[in-house]
């Protein structure tokens, strides 16, 4: 920042500002609601030559599967699946355009779904813009945050894994004791039924034939 | 002077920031974030309307608000306020477990364009990802390594929170499923001493009923 000197003081506000602004890393990390017989699409601006990647799964809902496509700015569809639980997708971008990804639940008609994604676009930014544009190689302190840095990253992310698998088998759990206890009361009730209606109708049988037995010894 | 204010003017101008998607006059969308407590969420947003005449999108739309909603998980209300086209909310969640973070727009002007389509902008940070470093290092003043390690301390601290978390949510799934456990050991055991006396009163009852009949 020695140029910084040069500046006016309102320029170098201005600066800091276009800073603070221009440092979020493109693409998006949501869990959203399907609901039944819908299909929601997401876009993105990608560079050409940026790679990007589509991580997604399903975490309550039905049978737990989606429907997923992506399309490039020219309407080519570059993935396609249907019915996945979970996926992953990454793609060099050859076109520079708006992409356009779909999650599509239309197969299903009272299950709605909870979709996660992450769609991450390029590389990650450097937290200060003056570092990407190093003379110089890092030093070992340096190289040590960024390998602790990347390091960290992994772990965030399969702490995420981790949360969405949790996630998913506690709403199977919680669904599977509501069910217990509904068809335990239902199974309860159909017994009783049942026996009842068995005393019943032997009953009623007897009832008719009794004119007969009594005409006969009597 | 001139041209860092050009600079930032065509920034602010410049597309999408990030993600965005189509939502319709009256829709509500809703987005899941399961976050551990004490972590800061910041979202930003930004709209763009459908211009019917000229078939494109209008860099920004005056006059347009969307009403934020966000609910804890005990489904109580954090925010719920109305912002601008474009606009920036923040909440700390105070419970873990999953917040619901719900968009739609208020305009009534719409209603003029038929099949009006709303473009919305959408980027939520969570945790870590919402600390503004630059911001940080110009307030604390600290040098380029030392900016490196507070990113360090950061990411440790928000796994730290989610392992708490992950303990937490551990022990409901526990207690769920020993309570299913419970359940289906109680019920198993009730069903089948239900069917024991059931028959036992047939028996009884038929018994009784045949010995007035005089068949038995």
């Amino acid at each position: 920042m020695g140029r910084a000197g040069s500046h006016p003081a309102s320029a170098r506000l201005l600066l800091l500002l276009v800073l603070l602004r221009a440092e979020r890393l493109p693409g998006a990390e949501l869990t959203f609601e399907l609901p039944d017989s819908a299909k929601q699409c997401f876009h993105e601006d990608v560079e050409r030559g940026a790679r990007f990647s589509l991580d997604y799964q399903v975490i309550t809902g039905g049978h737990y599967d989606v429907d997923c496509y992506v399309e490039d700015p020219l309407g080519n569809t570059i993935y396609r699946e249907t019915k996945k639980q979970y996926d992953s997708f990454t793609h060099q971008a050859e076109v520079k355009g708006v992409y356009q990804f779909c999650f599509s639940n239309e197969f299903s008609t009272f299950s709605h779904k909870t979709v996660y994604f992450d769609f991450q676009v390029g590389d990650e930014p450097p937290i200060l813009p003056d570092m990407g544009n190093r003379v110089t190689a890092l030093t070992q302190m340096e190289s040590a945050c960024v390998t602790i840095h990347e390091a960290l990253k992994t772990v965030i992310d399969s702490q995420t894994h981790y949360r969405l698998r949790e996630a998913q088998d506690r709403a199977r759990a919680e669904d599977l004791s509501s069910r217990v206890s509904c068809w335990s009361v239902g199974e309860v009730i159909a017994l009783l039924v049942v026996s009842f209606s068995q005393v019943l109708l032997l009953k009623a049988f007897f009832t008719e034939k009794r004119a007969s037995p009594q005409a006969l010894h009597s | 002077m001139g041209r860092p204010a050009l600079l930032l003017l065509a920034l602010c101008a410049a597309g999408a920031r990030g993600l965005y998607f189509h939502i319709g006059e009256t829709e509500k969308r809703c987005f899941i974030e399961e976050i551990p407590d004490e972590t800061m969420v910041i979202g930003n947003y930004r709209t763009q309307m459908w211009d019917k005449q000229k078939e494109v999108f209008l860099p920004s739309t005056p006059g347009l608000g969307m009403h934020v909603e966000v609910k804890d998980p005990e489904g109580k209300v954090v925010l719920s306020r109305q912002y601008g086209s474009d606009g920036r909310f923040t909440f700390t969640s105070h419970t873990p477990g999953d917040h619901q973070i719900c968009l739609h727009s208020n305009s009534t002007r719409m209603a003029l364009f038929a099949g009006g389509r709303l473009r919305v902008h959408l980027d939520i940070q969570v945790g870590e990802h919402a600390n503004n470093y630059p911001e940080i290092a110009a307030k604390d003043k600290l040098t380029e390594l030392q900016l490196r390690a507070r990113q360090l301390l950061d990411q440790v601290e928000q796994i730290q929170k989610e392992q708490d978390y992950q303990r937490y949510r551990e022990e409901r799934f526990r207690l769920t499923s020993e309570s299913t456990n419970q359940r289906v050991l109680w019920w198993s055991i009730a069903q089948t001493v239900i069917l024991i006396l059931t028959g036992i009163w047939q028996m009884r009852h038929l018994k009784s009923f045949f010995e007035a009949k005089k068949l038995v």
